[in-house]
């Protein structure tokens, strides 16, 4: 009962911030902020496969990219019918609706293609798994560039805006508590002892073949509504927007943030984004003081700035009342 | 019918016969032991058992069911667990979580349950939880529940392993060398945990082991196998006596 007061609660405060917010600190900052919550829920996510389970995927900007086409051609094409179906609601509802409907296909499609990815991919360890990724991300781009029901080249234009503050950030929460409880459940030991020790997981009955590809398809389907939400606030696709540095920038929030922690996935994330963002007013040197900044950070701190640390660490540690 | 039945195995590596036509008959609750000079095989027999190889002739039956083309997991699954010759712990993982791991097979819970952290979630996992400090606190390990597993000294590691594998609640117990790299003391303390262990959980354990005393000690039969064959078979005193394993052991005359 208690837990969905706390949502409730939770779901207000993101509807004022909503609705102040933009005021606030301006149009520019506003989507930094939209876009800090994106890159959260694409840290988090990948954070489970490459954190938690131990596995090197470089491609979770395919299936952001994935996410963010299925969901942009279901409002594009279906748009009109649902909201036709859904006539009785106001304006923002119907919103809501064609969002949640997109968001929920580019979950089911980033989930499937993680699916048909992983099964024969996941075989493979370390360098080869990961090239395998990084393959898959290339060919959903060139695919995407390819196929012009969905812009091409040109770029997928016309969609209509949907996401802002409030759903973007509802959608943050839901993939830090989903993640955080599958974590602390028996899946997640059974993902770190997938990462520990493979043979000694396989002895103790743990099916690591189908711990991997769950992991997998779980972190994809996360990717891909973040897909959705970054495709209904900048209105405009294009595939430039998911190459493999897209990638890359995920690996190194969570890397930055600390391996295998959520909330060092959230601090990578959130920091990333905003050096960025700040670093743009070096221009063309922006990213050799980023790189710099990188090297310095491993230097000084190659656990990540969090390392283990877990904001949670007495409430699983607590001995068992007996 | 043995519990674990092992019928005229070969498995070959190339050229070389690793295990030749090996035969081997556990009855339900027997203490026995599997010991050899090195090299003779032991090591690719538990890997035979426990599904890493699988034999390229002969069968394995684990009380009644044909194991030998199985995966690990399902093995283990069905009853079958082990510990290793080189301690292979969840290092990143605490002690309680080691053991709990060894749940997650039997676990009734589904990834809904565990993504919405259900009720039926919670008193699972404080089932589990309850399970597990039990165990431990027979093994002497409760104190350190918390402690990362990679920081506990390398005899309570052999003895964690040992209470992770009884954990997943088997039929069949492997022990790979469980007293290896452990001083008398320790050993003594083993043989009577592990003989402790068989008569509280009923479980048949095979014992692969190099330390004499330990296996003298505490198998009741036990089978010296050497270059993939097996040349005796018998309790320990009939072994202790037979030429044949003391030519294995310490070279022809």
């Amino acid at each position: 009962m208690r837990k969905w007061i706390y949502w409730l609660v939770a779901i207000a405060a993101l509807a004022g911030l909503q609705a102040s917010l933009k005021g606030l600190i301006g149009a520019y900052n506003y989507q930094i902020v939209i876009l800090v919550g994106i890159n959260i829920i694409l840290a988090v996510s990948l954070n489970l496969i490459n954190g938690v389970t131990g596995q090197f995927s470089i491609g979770h900007a395919g299936f952001y990219a994935v996410g963010a086409y299925a969901s942009a051609s279901v409002v594009f094409y279906g748009g009109p019918s649902i909201r036709a179906a859904v006539a009785f609601l106001p304006a923002m509802a119907q919103d809501g609706v064609l969002l949640l409907m997109g968001s929920f296909a580019a979950a089911i499609t980033a989930g499937l293609a993680g699916l048909a990815v992983g099964i024969p991919s996941l075989r493979l360890r370390g360098d080869y798994l990961a090239i395998v990724t990084l393959g898959f991300g290339e060919i959903i781009r060139v695919l995407i560039l390819n196929l012009d029901v969905i812009g091409g080249s040109r770029g997928f234009s016309g969609i209509p805006q949907l996401s802002n503050f409030f759903w973007v950030y509802l959608a943050v929460l839901i993939t830090i508590i989903s993640i955080h409880n599958l974590v602390h459940s028996s899946y997640g030991r059974a993902f770190v002892s997938v990462r520990d020790d493979e043979i000694a997981a396989e002895a103790m009955g743990v099916d690591t073949t189908r711990i991997k590809v769950m992991s997998f398809v779980i972190s994809s389907m996360f990717a891909g509504i973040a897909g959705s939400l970054f495709g209904h606030y900048t209105m405009y696709l294009h595939p430039n927007s998911f190459l493999f540095t897209t990638s890359f920038n995920i690996i190194i929030m969570i890397v930055i943030g600390g391996l295998g922690s959520i909330e060092g996935a959230v601090l990578g994330a959130i920091l990333i984004t905003i050096i960025l963002e700040v670093f743009r007013e070096f221009g063309a040197m922006r990213l050799v003081n980023f790189s710099i900044l990188l090297v310095l950070i491993m230097l000084y701190r190659p656990q990540g700035l969090l390392g283990t640390w877990t904001l949670f660490k007495k409430r699983d540690r607590a001995a068992p009342a007996n | 019918m043995g519990i674990l039945d092992i019928k005229a195995c070969t498995k070959r590596f190339g050229g070389l016969v690793a295990v030749k036509d090996l035969n081997m008959a556990l009855q339900p609750g027997d203490l026995y032991g599997l010991i050899g000079p090195n090299g003779a095989g032991k090591t690719t027999i538990f890997n035979l058992i426990t599904g890493v190889y699988a034999p390229d002739e002969g069968s394995i039956e684990l009380d009644g069911t044909a194991i030998h083309r199985w995966k690990p997991a399902a093995i283990a699954r069905l009853g079958m667990s082990r510990t290793f010759q080189n301690i292979r712990l969840f290092q990143s993982m605490t002690v309680l979580e080691n053991v709990k791991l060894a749940r997650h097979m039997r676990k009734k819970q589904g990834l809904f349950d565990a993504i919405v952290r259900t009720e039926k979630l919670k008193e699972e996992e404080k089932e589990v939880e309850h399970d597990a400090y039990e165990l431990l606190k027979i093994f002497n390990l409760d104190t350190r529940a918390h402690e990362l597993a990679s920081n506990l000294p390398y005899g309570s590691q052999r003895r964690l392993e040992i209470t992770r594998a009884l954990a997943t609640k088997p039929k069949v117990l492997l022990l790979d060398e469980p007293a290896a790299g452990m001083n008398p003391q320790e050993a003594r303390e083993l043989m009577r945990l592990i003989q402790w262990s068989r008569d509280q959980f009923q479980i048949t354990i095979l014992l692969v082991e190099h330390n004499m005393q330990v296996v003298m000690g505490v198998c009741e039969k036990i089978q010296v196998v050497d270059y993939g064959e097996t040349i005796a078979l018998g309790s320990p005193r009939e072994i202790q006596g037979d030429p044949k394993v003391i030519e294995a052991y310490l070279g022809g005359a």
